[in-house]
């Protein structure tokens, strides 16, 4: 009840997600303690069953480890924190063109436009 | 494990439930939806050993369920029916020496997170703070098996908060059951791990939550309301 989920995609990957983004944009730091399971599914209001998949997946994907008795946290591998950062900007690149060209747009015409906003975000 | 099979309830001519099978294995976190009067009440209350069905089998772990299935299942009713008088203390000294299975030091934690007076009396608590001694109480029990009635119903957005955080926090999901009934199921879909859709006495649909929007694409709230124009479209082709 805490978080607002989207209605199209699993809560669990959603939470992936969402925990993905905390440690790429540092919010989470290599190597920092993950709350508990059970912290984390009534912090943000969802099963607990739900929330030890997120962390079991997460851990699949080598982007947190399991210490015996004492959680789950953070990889210190910075390799891996770099190689999710650069798939998940590749997939984001991938889908933002595949819409440009669905609505007909040039690549140089898009380009040029970044081009224009990052100037302004600077 | 609590099964239910081909189950058939009537009241007095009525069918309140009509074929029901369904097995309900521990670890799992179940919604019960369907409109006023499809049979949630009566279902949950089979389970809990409050009712014999005209015909079926209820088991528990392979053993035939009875009123004293109490034991093992906690229930929590729709209805405000504690005694007025006593202190939230006293009741929860009334469910301790009811139930063996209640956990005193868990009662307390309970009560604290959800910040109830001990001293109170029943009567001068607000609806919301009856709400949460309610599920207090009930989650105060060590069952296999939560069995709630509305948890939710009627009560403002900050109860409903602390009542499905409490949820999370006092039950273990790795031994014990939850299986509510709710209306609030966009609200309740984050805590749960499968949905059993009720019509007219019928058991029409159980899924896992996931699996709806994996497979489907949609939250559990549009498809619900899906699976229900579906039933009307087939009706009124006459299949």
């Amino acid at each position: 009840m805490s978080i607002d989920f989207l209605p199209d995609k699993p809560i669990y990957q959603q939470l992936i997600d969402r925990i993905l983004g905390d440690i790429m944009r540092g919010t989470l730091k290599a190597g920092e303690k993950l709350p508990s399971v059970r912290e984390y599914a009534v912090e943000v209001g969802v099963n607990a069953n739900t929330m030890q998949r997120v962390y079991k997946e997460l851990e699949q994907m080598e982007i947190t480890e399991t210490r015996r008795g004492q959680g789950s946290f953070v990889t210190e591998n910075q390799e891996k924190i770099m190689a999710l950062r650069n798939e998940m900007k590749e997939q984001l690149v991938t889908t933002f063109l595949q819409s440009v060209a669905a609505f007909g747009f040039t690549t140089d015409e898009i380009v040029k436009c970044l081009q224009e906003r990052g100037g302004e975000n600077d | 494990m609590i099964e239910l099979k081909q189950i058939v309830k009537k009241y007095g001519s009525k069918r309140a439930l009509q074929d029901v099978t369904v097995s309900i294995p521990r670890g799992k976190v179940i919604g019960l939806v369907g409109e006023n009067g499809s049979g949630k009440s009566t279902l949950l209350k089979m389970m809990a050993g409050l009712l014999t069905p005209n015909s079926g089998s209820t088991t528990f772990d392979g053993q035939p369920i009875t009123r004293r299935i109490a034991s093992r299942v906690a229930y929590m009713s729709d209805t405000d029916d504690f005694y007025t008088y006593f202190t939230v203390q006293q009741l929860i000294d009334f469910y301790e020496s009811q139930f063996e299975d209640f956990d005193m030091v868990k009662a307390k934690e309970i009560v604290q997170f959800l910040n109830v007076s001990l001293t109170s009396r029943i009567k001068s608590l607000s609806k919301g703070n009856r709400g949460r001694v309610k599920i207090a109480v009930t989650l105060a029990r060590e069952a296999d098996y939560y069995l709630l009635d509305e948890p939710f119903s009627g009560l403002d957005p900050m109860v409903r908060d602390d009542i499905a955080k409490g949820l999370i926090r006092f039950t273990d999901p790795e031994r014990q059951s939850v299986i509510m009934s709710t209306h609030e199921i966009r609200e309740v879909e984050p805590l749960l791990d499968e949905i059993i859709v009720m019509r007219g006495g019928r058991l029409i649909a159980h899924e896992a939550v996931d699996e709806i929007r994996d497979f489907y694409g949609i939250d559990a709230t549009s498809w619900m309301v899906s699976l229900f124009k579906e039933r009307q479209v087939e009706r009124e082709l006459g299949k």
